[in-house]
């Protein structure tokens, strides 16, 4: 097999002590990144690129990707101890995440978010190993009625998913999508909702939306409560990664199932952020426990984890085939490949084969270095539950305050992130389910403008959804699963009437 | 050039002559007293990113300046973001910002109260060129044969895709379409060049205006196919780009019976009260860089054109630059509703 050959031979570029020692530096910085809030994976990689360039591109780009990985390892931290997603895609993450952290069983919440991770993301990293041709040329096959397909699916199985009520879904949703539109249009060129605010030219940011909307919004449900953090007073015990590793086999469809969505996601390029709530709306309805997703199950931490991590992973495919960034990050990796002299394209695997084979072995490497290395670390973040509630509240107001800041450096930023801890407060007070609004604040946008493109394409014409297989069947599964609970209803009623009719 | 430069410097002498000498000899070499920003009003991973991005890297590699480069995107409203705030920090000359045609079609297409005089020029860095791509499986060979078949087909039928709307990518596009007959491109915005040029290698649109750096990668795999360049002249660059071609072997668009001609600047400005010696500081640091081999190797590889101009040339090109925008955008209805 050439793929294994070439693969060694990459294996023999990445594993020097140089660069395992680069790795070791670069997921560190990467988790370190990824529990504040709103530094994010990209702006990380933007800031030490420059450092990289005396370097050989194989190192620096291991050196970065590192980071990379370190990021989305470390976005989870903050999601199940604080509910604070560090980085868009932990959003998910904190669903049942931090239930479980308030039920005592912080650790058991990330061992599994590491662990599904890393299995994310070695099945990505198979992927590219292996198929990496072929898949490249699936991902042309995506025009923008298919990306709408895509998203339109993503909202599909995501509906249903709050316990509140249907029409404060609705609601929440919706505002949702307002929010997504303020800014610029970018189908039509003009300003939108900003009322000559230059302020709003930005739009709102969703990062500073979610810091503020989770982490503001749990610091002051959490004051409201007696100024403590639940499940505060549990045990440390050291034998989290066993006890969480026996629980995990019995997963083993969700694993596969997330896995899938995130390759998909990563690929075609969605992103990592829509994968995870791909990932969770599906597990939650396929699951036996569906039911008690929320409220603190493990394994609604592993589909959202595992769907992130192997779409954040498969993003580097479209980038090193394509040349098209499958996210933020990827994009300023992107920027790096060029300033190295290496152009990513079609090419690039026959040209630089060193350097893609380096890489690549790199990703094999760079996550198994990172498990190790928060595995380790899980008792020790898991203590800083221990700390008084009135010396970490305040702390992590400013490091929100800083994450907000980041973002777009712009203090309005700041008080926007105050407004939105209110708001998520009073959300939670309504029984307002957040989880729709962020969903519709990320991907509201995209969906928006791929509709948009679509119709322009066909000058109006829905069907163009349906004008072939691979567009058709995503609408079609979109549609199935949306009606899916009336389906269910009406079955169950059906089942109901057999069973009267038969004991009639 | 050259001669603009000492006029330049004639006239900053004779200004400090006046003044007290200790303090001339200070002006004359000012520096930096903290990390300059360099604002990138676009978003990450396009041209503009990738050639700031580039030239912090020279710098830091070539330790060109003691005081770091720290770039940022500010890419909100089309870029208004950037510009707003080199606008409001008019008494700063620690930021400076590289430009894109939205300089221009930004505050025309919006509205936003923003004028490139609200910043002080610094230097051209290079022209960056446009091309008329489509697929490499389309019958067209030349660009004579693919406005023809615009010609003959119905309305709208051809998609273009493009860069954002209103922006230059749609703006070339209309220039194009007063040579076909009437018939009008379905114009279809992404929301960058990178994705343009791989949603016309997957078919999904006829044809693209990609700068060549977007578009070079797919060119020599052979899944796109170059048919014309926007400039008045064939490139320079004759090494050869695919097996056959190099960047001078593409015709120019006008030779080949579609006379239109756009060029987007690659430009630096800083903020409005910057003085004259802070001015120079840049002009000395970017002329530097340009010195570099990296940077001409860059060049090459996005087939830029490179001019180079500051101070007064500078200036009236982009004062000239302003009214054919103006102009290009009032007869393609793309101005905003309040001009």
């Amino acid at each position: 097999m050439d793929e294994l050959n070439a693969l060694f031979g990459g294996f023999a570029v990445a594993v020097s002590p140089y660069n395992i020692l680069l790795m070791i530096i670069g997921i560190t910085l990467g988790v370190i990144i990824g529990v504040l809030p709103g530094l994010g994976g990209a702006n990380g990689v933007a800031i030490l690129l420059p450092l990289t360039f005396s370097m050989p591109p194989t190192s620096a780009i291991i050196l970065l990707t590192s980071i990379y990985w370190g990021a989305l390892f470390g976005g989870a931290i903050t999601s199940i101890l604080f509910n604070i997603p560090g980085e868009p895609w932990s959003v998910a993450t904190t669903f049942d995440g931090h239930p479980m952290a308030q039920r005592g069983k912080a650790d058991e919440a990330l061992v599994g978010a590491f662990t599904s991770s890393f299995v994310g993301a070695i099945f990505a990293v198979a992927l590219i190993t292996f198929l990496a041709p072929v898949v490249a040329k699936f991902a042309l096959e995506f025009g923008p009625a298919e990306f709408f397909a895509v998203q339109f699916l993503t909202f599909a199985s995501f509906i249903g998913m709050g316990r509140g009520s249907p029409s404060k879904t609705i609601a929440s949703m919706c505002l949702g999508f307002a929010f997504a539109a303020v800014g610029l249009d970018n189908v039509t060129g003009t300003l939108r909702m900003t009322f000559g605010q230059e302020e709003l030219l930005n739009g709102f940011k969703f990062l500073v939306a979610v810091i503020g909307l989770f982490g503001v919004g749990e610091i002051l449900s959490s004051m409201e409560e007696g100024l403590h953090f639940r499940g505060a007073a549990a045990k440390l015990r050291m034998d989290a990664v066993i006890r969480t590793w026996k629980q995990l086999p019995a997963m083993w469809l969700t694993f596969l199932r997330s896995c899938v969505v995130g390759c998909w996601m990563g690929i075609t390029p969605g992103g990592a952020t829509p994968a995870s709530f791909m990932g969770y709306g599906l597990a939650k309805r396929f699951s036996k426990k569906g039911a008690n997703f929320g409220k603190g199950e493990l394994e609604g931490v592993v589909a959202p984890e595992t769907a992130a991590h192997a779409a954040g992973t498969s993003a580097l495919l479209p980038m090193l085939t394509l040349g098209i960034p499958g996210s933020p990050t990827a994009a300023v990796l992107l920027g790096g490949l060029l300033i190295w002299g290496l152009q990513p394209g079609p090419l690039m695997f026959v040209e630089q084969k060193d350097f893609v084979w380096g890489l690549i072995a790199s990703m094999y490497m760079g996550n198994i270095v990172g498990l190790v290395l928060v595995l380790t670390c899980v008792p020790l973040f898991a203590a800083i539950l221990r700390v008084p509630f009135s010396i970490i509240a305040p702390a992590i107001i400013v490091i929100c305050a800083i994450g907000a800041f980041t973002v777009n450096n712009a203090m309005f930023d700041v008080w926007m992130m105050l407004v939105f801890g209110v708001m998520g407060y009073l959300f939670s007070r309504l029984g307002y389910p957040l989880p729709p609004l962020v969903l519709a604040m990320v991907l509201g946008d995209q969906a928006e403008s791929s509709f948009r493109q679509a119709m322009l394409i066909s000058q109006g014409n829905v069907a163009v959804f349906w004008s072939n297989w691979l567009c058709g069947g995503i609408m079609t599964l979109g549609v199935v699963l949306m009606f899916w609970p009336l389906i269910q209803i009406v079955r169950s009623k059906m089942r109901k009437d057999a069973a009267i009719a038969r004991t009639a | 050039m050259k001669r603009v430069q000492s006029r330049i410097g004639a006239a900053a002498l004779g200004c400090f002559a006046f003044a007290s000498v200790a303090t001339s000899a200070l002006a004359a070499e000012w520096q930096p007293t903290k990390p300059v920003t360099f604002i990138i009003p676009a978003g990450t991973g396009g041209g503009a990113d990738q050639m700031a991005r580039f030239v912090q890297g020279v710098v830091q590699k070539h330790n060109l300046m003691k005081q770091p480069i720290v770039v940022i995107n500010k890419a909100g409203g089309a870029g208004a973001e950037g510009f707003l705030e080199m606008k409001s920090s008019a008494n700063d000359p620690h930021k400076i910002v590289i430009t894109l045609s939205n300089l221009f079609t930004t505050p025309l297409g919006t509205g936003t109260p923003f004028n490139w005089k609200d910043m002080k020029p610094v230097a051209m860095l290079a022209l960056d060129q446009f091309v008329l791509w489509v697929n490499a499986e389309s019958p067209y060979k030349t660009a004579k044969d693919y406005i023809e078949a615009v010609k003959a087909a119905p309305d709208r039928q051809f998609k273009m895709g493009g860069t954002g709307s209103k922006q230059e990518d749609q703006i070339v596009t209309a220039a194009v379409e007063k040579q076909t007959g009437g018939k009008k491109f379905t114009y279809v915005p992404y929301a960058g060049g990178g994705t343009v040029a791989v949603q016309l290698v997957g078919k999904h649109v006829d044809s693209s205006v990609n700068n060549p750096i977007e578009a070079v990668q797919q060119w020599r795999a052979g899944q796109l196919r170059p048919l014309c360049i926007f400039d008045a002249k064939r490139s320079t660059y004759t090494d050869k780009v695919t097996d056959k071609e190099a960047w001078s072997d593409i015709p120019t668009c006008k030779e080949s019976g579609l006379p239109v001609e756009y060029q987007m600047l690659r430009g630096i400005f800083t903020t409005k009260n910057a003085t004259q010696a802070q001015v120079d500081f840049y002009v000395d640091l970017f002329k530097k860089v340009m010195a570099t081999p990296e940077w001409k190797d860059f060049m090459e590889k996005g087939a830029f054109n490179q001019t180079f101009m500051t101070g007064a040339d500078y200036e009236k090109w982009v004062a000239d630059a302003e009214k054919q925008h103006a102009g290009l955008m009032k007869d393609a209805g793309f101005l905003a509703a309040s001009q």
